[in-house]
């Protein structure tokens, strides 16, 4: 079989990683970044757990090494999440009824 | 599933039946995305709405038990990925460790969840069963709170209150908050404990030798499973836990 064995370094590494963006994640929430830009807290802390998301999937759950086909189910499940969002998130947000 | 790893009459190679069986649990996963992506959504529109309770009522859940969850269950990720490695290069007796070891932080982190949904009924904070935000603040020495929290406590609460105009409007949009972290973080910690389920029979046959290099696919998409949840907890406890901190 011609299937791509992951090693144990490339999984500690990754972990390592993984946990050097947590400790960022927690610092960055203690940092009042909204002074900046509003709404900078919260993007950034997306940002960080999507690296880590982005991550996982590479490399732990093999999407990196697997085949085309394996790649485009993975890449159309977060293709639909998408538009879920922004579509439903559009609609609140260009609608003239106060939600509050 | 074909359960030795013996070629099933429908693929034409070993390498096509192990593919087709991730394509199949990438297909599962990503219904997982969409079920998971919906309370999302709710958290996300709320969280807009209701932008000041949602900050207050993310600050009175213990970031420490958190920060802790999340390490313990990208532990726990790191040994599902390392119990696939120990099948795919045919190590029998490190799988099954590998397993156990996944297991046993899966519990730590139910636990630790368990923990901390005690510190929210003790707290009052649990929607419908007495929800009271202020239930800490009237009734100090029933919460296990260190005092300069509770004044703490004490001063934002109050500034919260004048802010939306009375405690009803704090209770009401608060309960919305507790509601979204009890259905998220429970929909969550249920995936875990069918996936504790999963490895527990994925241990047995493990102890039987049952996986080899030819055969380890249970190993491989329990292991996806695993990741997935990780990957779900690791949007949840920024959302949940890490609203403005500062």
């Amino acid at each position: 079989m011609s299937e791509h064995i992951v090693s144990p370094k490339i999984y500690i590494l990754i972990f390592a990683a993984l946990m050097i963006l947590t400790i960022t994640t927690v610092y960055a929430a203690t940092v009042d970044l909204n002074a900046h830009f509003a709404g900078l807290n919260v993007i950034v802390a997306l940002l960080i757990a999507t690296c880590k998301a982005v991550l996982v999937i590479l490399f732990f759950m093999h999407a990196y090494y697997s085949s085309k086909r394996t790649k485009l189910i993975v890449f159309a499940g977060f293709f639909w999440l998408a538009i879920m969002l922004s579509l439903t998130l559009g609609d609140y947000g260009s609608r003239s009824w106060d939600v509050h | 599933m074909h359960r030795t790893g013996e070629l099933s009459g429908q693929f034409q190679t070993l390498e096509q039946q192990k593919e087709s069986a991730t394509l199949g649990m990438w297909l599962f996963l990503s219904t997982e995305i969409l079920f998971f992506g919906g309370l999302f959504l709710t958290y996300t529109i709320n969280r807009h709405t209701y932008a000041d309770v949602f900050s207050y009522s993310s600050r009175t859940i213990k970031l420490s038990w958190g920060a802790i969850n999340t390490v313990v269950l990208i532990g726990s990720s790191l040994t599902m990925a390392m119990s696939v490695w120990s099948a795919e290069v045919g190590k029998k007796k490190l799988v099954t460790f590998f397993l156990i070891a996944t297991l046993v932080l899966g519990g730590v982190f139910l636990g630790i969840k368990g923990i901390e949904y005690h510190d929210k009924f003790v707290e009052h904070h649990v929607p419908g069963l007495g929800f009271d935000m202020y239930y800490c603040t009237k009734n100090p020495g029933a919460c296990n709170l260190r005092p300069e929290d509770l004044q703490k406590e004490r001063v934002e609460l109050d500034e919260l209150t004048k802010k939306m105009g009375g405690e009803t409007a704090v209770n009401a949009n608060s309960q919305l908050f507790f509601s979204l972290y009890f259905g998220m973080t429970g929909l969550h910690a249920l995936h875990m404990i069918i996936g504790a389920g999963l490895l527990l029979w994925l241990i047995k046959q493990s102890m039987a030798g049952r996986f080899t290099t030819q055969y380890n696919t249970p190993v491989e998409n329990v292991g996806l499973y695993w990741h997935f949840v990780d990957i779900v907890w690791i949007y949840l406890f920024p959302l949940l836990y890490l609203i403005d901190r500062h």
